[in-house]
């Protein structure tokens, strides 16, 4: 049987750079395997889906100057608490009279920074000091671990609060609450993903080359672990903005008046009964960008399994 | 067919012009590309390297081939029973009862999580209607046929337990306890040290010759596969490209048979370089 | 008074005992195994799973920790840890293709990592030498090991062995995974380069006829010792001292059916 190769390779310009399988640079090696990885991505429409809604999201947040048919924190009281689709406000408006499709619209901003931020400094902590201990052992291991251990105990609405208490309220210490209780378990995935790697015979190979632990750790180690941080990462990033909501619901994340998804929803809940749409909105907006973030993970986790990166 | 008595009576298995293929991300895959052939109350060897499509040939008998593997063929025929027309359900009733199939490594083929004895019994009660002790004892004797010095003890022994050679004779135990007509053995020996081998052998060999069993040996190793078995068929690219009697290899006429042979290294062979086979795009045509 | 100066052999191993695992768990993997090659020799290591032929290999490499026993390298004993210099000198050669190459790494980078962990200079044309020295063109450079067959891997861990240009080759059953077909070539390929570079093999393999064909002089082991040594051209007349190496023996013959036997056949050549 057929080793596995590039789709129809040939054809001129990018296309054909892109399938060929006869690579000229690593770069192009590595766009041939990106390709390829994506075509794998597309052919689940869910997972397209999820990615639509995230780019949607991202699109939203850039240009929502240009989106929002408001300015999302002008008040004006004569408008206060109209039905979705009255005159100008398309999803109505809020107990100060915004309108709450602008307010939704540069509340992405806030989702997508509190995201990115966490993203951006949880897991690679994480994954740092997972591959470490994982592969240095002993009492190296030992000692990240039990410090992993102690973080995790932590319980992350409390450490907001603590947090909250000591510096007052504001989004970067809700994403300091958060980001400090989210590393520890990408910390244990790459660490078991670290034991099995270990016992390799590529890293038998290069450590006989004379390699140091920090490349092994860097060039060797991580690659692998990377596939299953991806998806663990995209899969909790539905629970973090879940719980930068909740963080805003409780009135430790965003200040008034800034818009922030978990706070509207908080300031809409004396409404609930009969004007439901100033908390059910933003309650919606979460619920589709979470379900977004899901898809997506669940569509590279399908894509980036080991299934098809070795025999 | 060469080998087999001309007036003989119908074959046990049958199969002709048998075609595996895949659909793959880059087009269709064809692992066996028409072969045809039949089996009495002997031994087949079916001789192959990787990718010569002798596993899926296997398989295709007992129609273990799911989707998106297809698997088609003018006939395969068990004992003159269309194995092709059979419901799922029924073919379910054949596999183990009338054909058995003894696969490479035990360390995967056996339950990790349930004790030996367990198994063997489940074996027999899917395909009879026996009590537990009867169906005990019958494990028992069937783990003394294999030649296990303690049956009580690995009865009730899990798996990882039992080396290698101990593993695949509780296998054989296993798939020969319900009795079968056919025996489809793939690779049982290349996972087991070169010692274990010739006594694993040995016990299949037994038992297929008592009870008057038909077996298809699938191995990589010509050799073996020589001196077991008494036909051989040697597949190349999803095609038979030789088919001979195992005494006659001497005699083979194929190029690719040849320079299998020749590419061998041997005791005593000295040390010039092997020689090494020039594939000819002819044989994958 | 004139002195002799005897060349000390290129590889010597000492006594060497390996155990890993502790209390319960614990195994005796090497039990006092010596033996002594000089230089452009191939020795062959025989033995079963078990026999500790493979932890011999890796202690030597220092993979595996030495409990006692002694490791020269042209009469100096090895460094613990081994070293970059140690690098220069032996690399080895694993036994599963599909294992031994990064999955993630190009073919280029697994093969300039080693020139640039001693930083060399000139790393491409080595890149492209050292393929072509396998029988690999310069097309396999920029590919990744899934698409590569088997052999063709075992080609790109022997290009990688051999880049550093060492002195001595540790392979590990480096056909046992491979098509007999594909193993010829590979084992022409071993010769060839030994000739032409004038290194010294230590080769392990359970397969006799492998190491009849590649080496002069062998060792068995079983369970951790060393059972017998012998020279290649005992194997062929049956000159040999164990009920255990001739039961290797026969069994690489082939099988026969024994009547007699409770279960152990052993063959002749086939008829």
């Amino acid at each position: 049987m057929s080793v596995a190769a590039a789709p129809r390779a040939g054809g001129t310009g990018w296309r054909a750079w892109l399938t060929t399988d006869t690579p000229g640079s690593r770069l192009q090696a590595r766009s041939v395997q990106a390709y390829l990885a994506w075509l794998g991505f597309a052919r689940n429409p869910l997972a397209m889906l999820g990615l639509a809604i995230i780019v949607a999201l991202i699109l939203m947040a850039a240009f929502a100057p240009l989106i929002a048919t408001h300015p999302p924190n002008v008040q004006n009281l004569r408008e206060r608490l109209l039905p979705p689709g009255s005159e100008g406000h398309l999803l109505g408006a809020d107990e100060l009279g915004r309108d709450i499709w602008s307010r939704i619209v540069y509340g992405a901003r806030t989702t997508l920074t509190i995201v990115a931020l966490v993203t951006l400094t949880a897991p690679v902590f994480g994954v740092v000091v997972g591959t470490a201990a994982g592969y240095l052992g002993g009492w190296a291991d030992r000692i990240l671990m039990r410090i992993t251990d102690i973080f995790m105990a932590f319980p992350r609405l409390i450490l907001a609060l603590a947090f909250v208490a000591a510096l007052g309220p504001g989004i970067e210490n809700a994403v300091l609450a958060i980001a400090v209780t989210a590393w520890p378990p990408y910390t244990r995935v790459a660490r078991a993903e670290t034991l099995t790697v270990r016992r390799s015979d590529y890293i038998a190979a290069v450590r006989l080359q004379g390699a140091g632990p920090a490349r092994i750790i860097l060039g060797h180690v991580m690659p692998m672990c990377l596939p299953s941080v991806i998806v663990r990462v995209t899969l909790d990033m539905a629970g973090i903005i879940v719980t930068a909501a909740g963080l805003g619901f409780l009135g430790l994340g965003a200040r008034p008046p800034l818009a922030e998804w978990g706070a509207m929803i908080s300031t809409g809940r004396q409404y609930l009964l009969d004007q439901w749409w100033v908390a059910t909105m933003p309650g919606l907006a979460i619920f589709v960008v979470s379900l977004g973030f899901n898809l997506l993970g669940d569509g590279l986790r399908d894509v980036l399994d080991p299934r098809g990166a070795d025999r | 067919m060469s080998g087999a008595a001309g007036a003989a009576p119908r074959p046990l298995l049958q199969v002709e012009d048998l075609r595996v293929s895949f659909r793959t991300r880059t087009g269709v895959v064809e692992a066996v590309r028409g072969i045809s052939f039949s089996l009495g109350r002997e031994r087949l060897g079916i001789v192959g390297e990787s990718g010569s499509g002798k596993t899926m040939t296997g398989r295709a008998v007992l129609r273990l081939i799911r989707p998106p593997g297809r698997v088609e063929a003018r006939r395969i025929a068990l004992d003159g029973m269309d194995l092709l027309a059979l419901s799922e359900r029924r073919m379910r009733a054949v596999r183990g009862e009338r054909i058995a199939m003894v696969m490479q490594d035990p360390k995967f083929s056996l339950n990790p999580v349930m004790r030996i004895g367990r198994q063997l019994v489940e074996a027999l009660q899917v395909h009879s209607k026996v009590s537990r002790s009867e169906a005990r004892s019958r494990a028992l004797k069937m783990l003394e046929a294999v030649q296990i010095r303690d049956p009580e003890r690995v009865f009730r022994a899990y798996a990882n337990e039992l080396s290698g050679g101990m593993g695949q004779r509780v296998m054989i135990a296993m798939m020969l306890i319900p009795g079968p007509d056919l025996l489809i053995a793939d690779e049982p020996t290349s996972a087991l040290d070169v010692t274990v081998r010739a006594q694993v052998l040995g016990i299949m060999d037994a038992l297929v010759r008592e009870r008057g069993m038909g077996l298809i040996l699938i191995s990589h190793d010509l050799n073996l596969v020589a001196t077991f078995c008494d036909r051989v068929l040697v597949m190349y690219a999803g095609r038979i490209v030789e088919e001979l009697d195992a005494g006659r290899l001497s005699e083979a006429r194929h190029p690719y048979t040849r320079g299998l042979l020749n590419c061998l290294p041997r005791i005593g062979g000295g040390k010039a370089p092997l020689p090494v086979l020039d594939r000819e795009a002819a044989w994958s045509a | 008074m004139q002195r002799e100066t005897v060349t000390p052999p290129k590889l010597e191993i000492e006594d060497l005992h390996v155990v890993f695992g502790q209390g319960t768990q614990r195994v005796e993997a090497v039990i006092g195994v010596s033996f002594a090659l000089g230089g452009n020799e191939c020795f062959g290591i025989v033995g079963e799973s078990g026999s500790g032929k493979s932890t011999v290999l890796r202690a030597i490499c220092g993979l595996m920790p030495i409990r006692a026993g002694r490791i020269l390298i042209d009469g100096e004993p090895v460094q613990a840890p081994r070293g970059r210099a140690f690098a220069r000198r032996v690399q080895m050669v694993f036994q599963d293709p599909y294992a031994s190459l990064h999955p993630r790494h190009t073919i280029d980078r697994v093969l300039s990592e080693p020139l640039a962990i001693h930083g060399f200079a000139d790393q491409q044309e080595r890149v492209i030498q050292a393929l072509g020295d396998v029988g690999l063109g310069p097309a396999f450079r920029f590919r990744f090991p899934h698409q590569l067959s088997g052999g063709q891997r075992q080609r790109v861990a022997i290009a990688r062995a051999l880049i550093l240009k060492p002195e001595i080759l540790l392979l590990d059953e480096p056909t046992s995974a491979l098509d007999a077909s594909v193993q010829a070539e590979v084992l022409n390929l071993l010769t060839r380069i030994r000739q032409e570079q004038g290194l010294t093999y230590v080769l392990v393999s359970h397969d006799l006829a492998v190491i009849d064909h590649m080496c002069e002089r062998l060792i068995v082991m079983q369970n951790g010792r060393t059972l017998e040594r012998l020279d290649a051209s005992a194997l062929a007349v049956h000159d040999v001292a164990t009920d255990y190496t001739r039961a290797l023996l026969q069994a690489s013959a082939g099988y026969k059916w024994d009547a007699a036997s409770s279960g152990a056949a052993f063959a002749k050549r086939p008829r």
